[in-house]
């Protein structure tokens, strides 16, 4: 007894020494907050994300850091605990000064740390793609907004497949209903019949699909060519797939494309029966140039994993990252306004082979990719937008948010612009 | 947005006066060797024409091409742009030249290329295949034959057709052949023909015969007389299809009950019979998921046997986990129900980290066997999953098995004894201890075996449990407490109630109807469907 308790003195007294040394250390480094759920649901996602972060400033750092200092990562875990993004986001600014945060997943985390972010005036990084209808002045979204990978994921099917019958399956929350209903007014604009548009949710976790899966093969047998647009989220994807193959349907007959299946949800699992269905991202990991093969070496190199794979969100925090760095480099200081008017219009190579633009609506232009799933878990990339297509914070397909613009330089400087009143609508999130 | 639209425009002109160039161009680029160079190009429209080339040379090294292609086995060197079968045996890399047959093998993994296809190429290629595989040896090379050229009935195929179906030996492929010279012959030049033609097609349930004459309808090049015709099949079929939409919504229905009934039946001993809240029951549901994980890693090479070893397996892991739960925890609380509730909602937390611990947070990865997949077909219309039906015949056995168990055996009248009353069996001998301890790994185990069949049809991760908990008390409160028989008749009349409701409320709704529904009932009738009498109630 008396010796475990020594061990455990020892032990405070080392993780106190420990503390006192990263204080000492603070003065001469960058803080970077990571705010990526490492327990919980989320766990599975977001643990990919903080070590992706952890990765960029190591490289950072042999780079010789910058502006002559040290970038140093306070990682915390918001444990895919919504209420708890707002207290972490607020620990990290308000008790560790961070200059920057890298964070979040769904979109509930998100819409949680806005209120916190924007009062302390601080910096987030929002890597995934998300339902748009967003801009605020703190956040930057580096992830794909619905035209970005909705639209043209149909526009796709519609042009190049010939598809004319729609099935909008989806989870039954926020991102699925928002984007159902952008994807609804975009089809029936474009002359779609309401009786060739079928729309399904189901809980999260559904794992019967007989019902659906047979609804979904008796409309598609009414002689035009039918697909389904996925916005099932995680789990469920796997029972609906299977019961796909079951029953007899390929992805020659109807396809599937999804917007939330990427190469980190199929690994590990035998993809034989979805090879052909597609998937839209902005990002694949069997893209072809010289710097995905540079981030997926050094990838493999971080995690010690052969089999490791990278995905669209890992892009995402990547270029986040890598714009960050040249806006602070720009500014000549870590200071959040200075930073914000710096990012502006920067510009940095992608992992496409092409390059990645920050727009004053805190959105990226970038390309857009379609991927047929192979045997292998991987994409095979059958289709890419000639250059890039601009982020929209506010989709031009739904009558409330048609006259919405995001702006945030002179003299606009507003995340939701009514163009027909001329007023900032002061509803910022 | 503009933008996009812009971009997408010029890229559709550009891929038109780009096709319109290489048909030119590549007039004369008709050998082989040329055309799979082609092949390597990014633009699918030009591999498709690239394809269409190759099936109509004569050479022998276009069918092994296609059927690799198919498979996604056909790469390329990046640099030499030689073409070739790739394949990776044992990590070694074995590449094959198409041309030569030539191997290289010795560079590394990135310098192969794989030539990428999509569907609709895949499909094209499918269908060449398909002229060339009519008239196979192999029944199933020839069904998949027919099955291909369905998709897009082609009148050049006609003749092969027609030679094919009077050589078919197999009634269901000569009846797929019959139908896809239907299928040409609606648009037939002969009269009789098509009249012969539609007469077919109002006879057949298949979804290619529907597809056919739902366009003739849509299509204005067809007369009046030929749509009026091709309503009538169409009515005809449909007629037809109402029955078997409720036969088959009958088969879901019990599907989802036995999935229920599966899931409830380990609960139905622990709660129903022995009185306790269990709430690590659906942890048992997992364990014994894992359980098959964990098989089928240990015998990689016999998978279609691995599930039948886990049945076994998982119910001496569940049950024994079971029992250590009953003798360490829960024997000190017999008669506290709240904490029952407490102590083994609070195991099912550490069962649930516990298998994070060891296995991951990420969901596992259980394969299901050749035999499981798949479906069966009863007609063109109707066609059972084997991976269901094998799950209602597994539930029904557990049940049955049970039964007897607790009706025919020493040990199910020694259960039955303790828990109508506990101290009239101890003073006949009965060590009333060890038949709780026995009853509980009982409960378990069956829950164990309940999650090596979910293991096949849901996410095998560490809150699977968590899923099928609330559904299992639902079961077991609605069917009776106490009585098997009750959990049966509840868990298929819950299964067939949700599936007809889902068709038109949606699932979430459907689900919220059922709740609703039990809530009132429990109000009306507190003891269920099947209360029990006398005096056990009391206990």
């Amino acid at each position: 007894m008396k010796t475990l308790i020594k061990k455990a003195a020892l032990c405070g007294a080392i993780a106190l020494t420990a503390g006192v040394s990263v204080i000492a250390q603070a003065a001469d480094t960058i803080k970077i907050g990571v705010l990526h759920s490492l327990s919980g649901t989320m766990a599975i996602s977001e643990t990919t994300l903080k070590d992706t972060v952890l990765m960029m400033i190591e490289e950072q750092n042999k780079k010789g850091g910058l502006l002559g200092k040290q970038l140093e990562a306070v990682v915390v875990d918001p444990a895919s605990n919504w209420p708890l993004f707002a207290e972490k986001t607020r620990e990290l600014i308000a008790k560790e000064n961070v200059d920057v945060i890298f964070g979040c997943w769904t979109s509930v985390s998100r819409k949680s740390v806005l209120p916190v972010i924007e009062e302390l005036n601080g910096l987030l990084f929002y890597p995934v793609q998300y339902e748009g209808e967003e801009s605020s002045k703190n956040v930057f979204y580096t992830g794909a907004a619905p035209n970005q990978q909705a639209i043209p994921a149909v526009d796709y099917l519609m042009n190049e497949v010939g598809v004319t019958r729609w099935v909008l399956a989806g989870t039954d929350y926020v991102y699925p209903r928002t984007t159902n209903k952008i994807l609804e007014a975009y089809l029936k604009a474009q002359g779609v019949a309401d009786a060739d548009i079928m729309i399904n949710y189901t809980p999260f976790g559904h794992s019967d699909w007989q019902t659906i899966v047979s609804d979904v093969k008796k409309f598609g047998s009414a002689g035009k060519k039918t697909a389904v647009v996925s916005t099932i989220n995680g789990d469920a994807n796997v029972p609906f797939y299977k019961e796909l193959g079951n029953q007899g349907i390929s992805a020659e007959d109807i396809p599937v494309i999804a917007f939330s299946v990427g190469e980190e949800e199929l690994s590990g699992f035998d993809t034989t029966p979805l090879v052909g269905h597609l998937a839209a991202w902005n990002y694949f990991m069997s893209a072809e140039s010289e710097a995905n093969d540079k981030f997926i070496d050094s990838w493999i190199e971080f995690t010690g994993d052969e089999d490791r794979v990278t995905n669209d969100p890992m892009e995402a925090t990547y270029i986040g990252f890598q714009m960050w760095v040249e806006a602070v480099e720009k500014a000549g200081t870590t200071d959040v306004d200075a930073v914000r008017s710096a990012m502006y219009g920067i510009t940095v190579p992608n992992l496409t082979g092409g390059y990645a633009v920050m727009n004053t609506n805190h959105h990226l232009t970038k390309p857009v990719l379609i991927g047929e799933i192979t045997a292998d878990g991987q994409f095979d990339i059958v289709f890419e937008t000639k250059g890039g297509v601009i982020g929209d914070a506010w989709t031009d397909h739904l009558e409330e948010s048609a006259k919405l613009v995001a702006d945030w330089t002179a003299p606009i400087s507003c995340g939701n612009y009514n163009i027909e009143t001329q007023k900032c609508s002061g509803q910022n999130f | 947005m503009n933008k996009f639209f812009r971009h997408a425009l010029t890229r559709s002109y550009q891929t038109l006066l780009f096709i319109f160039l290489m048909s030119s161009h590549f007039a004369f680029a008709n050998s082989f060797d040329e055309l799979t160079q082609e092949l390597l190009n990014k633009d699918f429209n030009v591999k498709a024409a690239a394809i269409d080339k190759l099936a109509n040379i004569k050479d022998e090294r276009v069918k092994p091409l296609f059927v690799a292609l198919t498979q996604s086995k056909i790469y390329y060197i990046k640099k030499t742009k030689q073409i070739g079968y790739y394949e990776v045996i044992d990590k070694q890399i074995n590449f094959q030249t198409i041309l030569t047959g030539e191997s290289i093998n010795d560079l590394s993994k990135r310098k192969y290329k794989k030539v990428t296809t999509n569907n609709a190429v895949r499909s094209q290629i499918k269908l060449h295949l398909a002229a060339l595989n009519i008239l196979s040896k192999d029944d199933a090379i020839r069904l998949s034959a027919i099955d291909s050229m369905l998709k897009s009935p082609d009148s050049l195929l006609l003749s092969v057709l027609k030679t094919a179906t009077k050589t078919e030996s197999s009634r269901k492929i000569k009846a797929l052949i019959d139908l896809n010279i239907a299928l040409i012959e609606i648009d037939s030049e002969n009269e009789t023909e098509r009249k012969v033609a539609y007469e077919f097609l109002s006879k057949s349930l298949h979804e290619a015969a529907r597809i056919k004459l739902t366009q003739v309808i849509d299509d204005e090049s067809y007369t009046q007389e030929e749509k009026a015709f091709a309503e009538k099949a169409l009515g005809n079929i449909e007629d037809k299809l109402k029955y078997l939409k409720v036969t088959e919504n009958v088969f879901f229905g019990i599907s989802a009950g036995s999935i229920l009934l599966l899931s409830a039946i380990g609960l139905a001993i622990t709660f129903g019979v022995m009185g306790v809240i269990n709430m690590a029951h659906g942890e048992m549901i997992m364990i014994g998921a894992y359980t098959t994980y964990v098989v089928q890693l240990i015998m990689p090479e016999h998978i279609g046997l691995s599930i039948l070893v886990a049945i076994p397996a998982a119910f001496l892991v569940s049950g024994l986990i079971g029992v250590i739960i009953e003798r360490g925890i829960i024997q000190f609380l017999y008669g506290r129900p709240l904490e029952t509730l407490l102590a083994t909602f609070g195991v099912s937390l550490i069962l649930q980290q516990a298998v994070r611990s060891i296995f991951s947070a990420l969901n596992m990865p259980v394969i299901t066997p050749q035999w499981m997949s798949g479906s069966i077909e009863i007609n063109d219309a109707l066609s059972f999953t084997y991976n269901r039906l094998y799950i209602i015949m597994f539930a029904l056995m557990v049940f049955i098995g049970l039964l007897i168990i607790l009706k025919r055996t020493f040990f199910g009248l020694q259960m039955r004894a303790v828990t109508q009353n506990r101290q009239m069996a101890r003073s006949m001998g009965i060590r009333s201890s060890w038949v709780d301890a026995m009853t509980f790994g009982l409960g378990s185990g069956i829950a164990g075996i309940a999650g090596v069949a979910l293991s096949q049809i849901t996410n095998v991760g560490p809150e699977m449990g968590q899923s099928y908990i609330i559904d299992s008390f639902m079961v077991v409160v609605f069917g009776g407490v106490g009585n098997l028989w009750g959990t049966f008749v509840a868990a298929m009349s819950l299964g067939v109630a949700n599936k007809f409701i889902e068709p038109f409320a949606g699932a979430v709704l459907a689900k919220i109807i059922i709740l609703v529904f039990i809530i009132m009932f429990i109000q009306k009738r507190p003891r269920g469907l099947f209360a029990l009498k006398g005096r056990s109630v009391e206990g």
